[in-house]
Formats: structure tokens, sequence, C-alpha cells
């Protein structure tokens, strides 16, 4: 397998994640999509690091993976804050902004 | 067929269908419990690029860690309105078409780029050797990230706090 077969398979999950964000309506449901996109990416790190017998994209994907977990600790505090305050979890109810 | 395209295979399959669960089942709990397949799926295929340290740390992170604090998130808010979450869609073809693009593009992109098809071999065991690089050349960014997290950790504590 070379390092092609693993980049277009990290792609095809980065593009359904991508799909999930576009069309789930619930902030959960949102997050969701992120963390496959994410973890998409880790696996490219990966790939790349390891035919190119390289170890900064391994380190790169420890970083990638700490941040995404706080990314998701503060995103699910403020979907449940969100919930507080509208009695809602669809995104397309959280229209604050407009004018 | 070798063993490494079995297992290739086999691995995309996993990934691919449960990532796709994760973004059709109707079900909101359910698709938390695909995203956790989906996850030890990406743990196995860091197995088999030999990154063994970043498997472990994988489930222990995501497929432990994430999972459980989605699952806290989604019983406190449905316990909050006393109602199951309705998790439906909306513009699929829209959002089909724009990833369908996205993916063909970057396949078409992949196709045509040369990249290497052998691994060239670690000069020593990759966990070794993360550990030395982690503690060397990027121990400044390893100690800005103690910071995020206690920082995104506080702030979360403080937005979820209970209401007075």
């Amino acid at each position: 397998m070379g390092l092609s077969a693993w980049l277009i398979l990290a792609a095809a999950v980065f593009c359904i994640g991508l799909f999930g964000v576009m069309t789930r309506r619930n902030t959960v449901g949102i997050l969701l999509g992120i963390e496959l996109m994410l973890n998409a990416v880790n696996i490219n790190l990966v790939a790349f690091s390891r035919f190119h017998g390289e170890v900064t994209g391994m380190v790169l994907t420890i970083f990638a993976i700490c941040i995404t977990v706080a990314e998701v600790a503060l995103g699910l505090a403020i979907v449940i804050l969100l919930f507080r305050m509208r009695r809602t979890a669809m995104a397309d109810q959280v229209d604050w902004l407009k004018g | 067929m070798t063993l490494e395209v079995i297992g290739f295979w086999i691995l995309a399959v996993l990934l691919v269908g449960s990532a796709l669960a994760v973004v059709l089942t109707k079900n909101l709990f359910h698709s938390v419990l695909w995203l956790a397949l989906a996850l030890t799926g990406t743990a196995g295929v860091f197995l088999m690029l030999q990154a063994e340290f970043l498997a472990g740390v994988q489930i222990l992170l995501y497929a432990g860690g994430v999972v459980t604090v989605v699952v806290f998130a989604i019983v406190v808010t449905e316990r909050l309105v006393g109602e199951t979450l309705s998790h439906t869609s909306r513009g699929l073809v829209g959002g089909a078409t724009v990833a369908g693009v996205l993916l063909m593009l970057l396949v078409n992109t992949l196709m045509r780029t040369p990249v290497p098809a052998v691994r060239i071999p670690f000069e020593a065991d990759p966990t070794h050797l993360i550990g030395r690089e982690l503690m060397t050349r990027y121990v400044l960014p390893f100690e800005l990230l103690a910071v995020i997290l206690l920082v995104s950790l506080l702030s979360a504590s403080y937005f979820a706090r209970p209401e007075d």
C-alpha cells in the first residue's frame, strides 16, 4: 500500500465529516462531523510521517489530538450554555446576530 | 494479496462505513457510538502505520475521553428539556454535492502528484523518537499546549457552571 492509498482514505473520511457539518441541524451532530474531519487530518499526518521516515508528523498528531480534546470540551460546554439560554440545540435557531 | 493490503481494505471499509453512519443515523446517541467505532478504526490505521504510541493515545483520549464527554453532554441536555433530542439533517443534496466535488478534486490531485510508495525506515523506535523530539525540539509548543489545555478546561467548567 503506497502513501496515496492512505491519503485517499483520509480524504474520503474528511469529506464525509464535511458533509455531516453542513447537513446536521443539531450542534452536537456538527461537533461530531468536526471530529471526523480532524481525525482524517491525523491519518494524513501519520501517513506522511511514516512514509518519509520522519517523526515530526507524529509529534504534530499528538498536538492535534490534544487541541481536539480541548475543543470538544469547550464546544460541549457552549452547547450546554446554549441549552440553558434558549432551550434548544439546533444551530438554525441560534440567530441572535441576525438583524 | 499481502496481509497489509487485506488489512488496509478492512480498515478502509470499517472507517468509511462508520463515518457514513455517524453523519446519516437519525439517533444522536447511535451517532456517537458509530463515532467511537470510527475513532477505534483510526487507531487501527495508526497501528498499521507503525505508530503504536499514537494508537494508544487515540484509544485513551478519543475513543475513551471524547466519546464519554459527548455522551454526558447528550444526557445532560436531554434532562434539561425532558425530551429526546431530534437529530435531523437538512440540505442533503447541497451537502452531498459539495463533499462529493471536494472528494473528486482531492482524489484527482492525489492521483497526479508523485508521492513515495515505499516506507523509509525510522532511525530508531518511533515512540522513542517522539519522546525525544517532544522534550528537545518541540518543548516550547509542548509547554504552550499545557497552557491551552488548562485555559480551555477552566473556561469549559466556567461556561457549564451551575446556575446561581
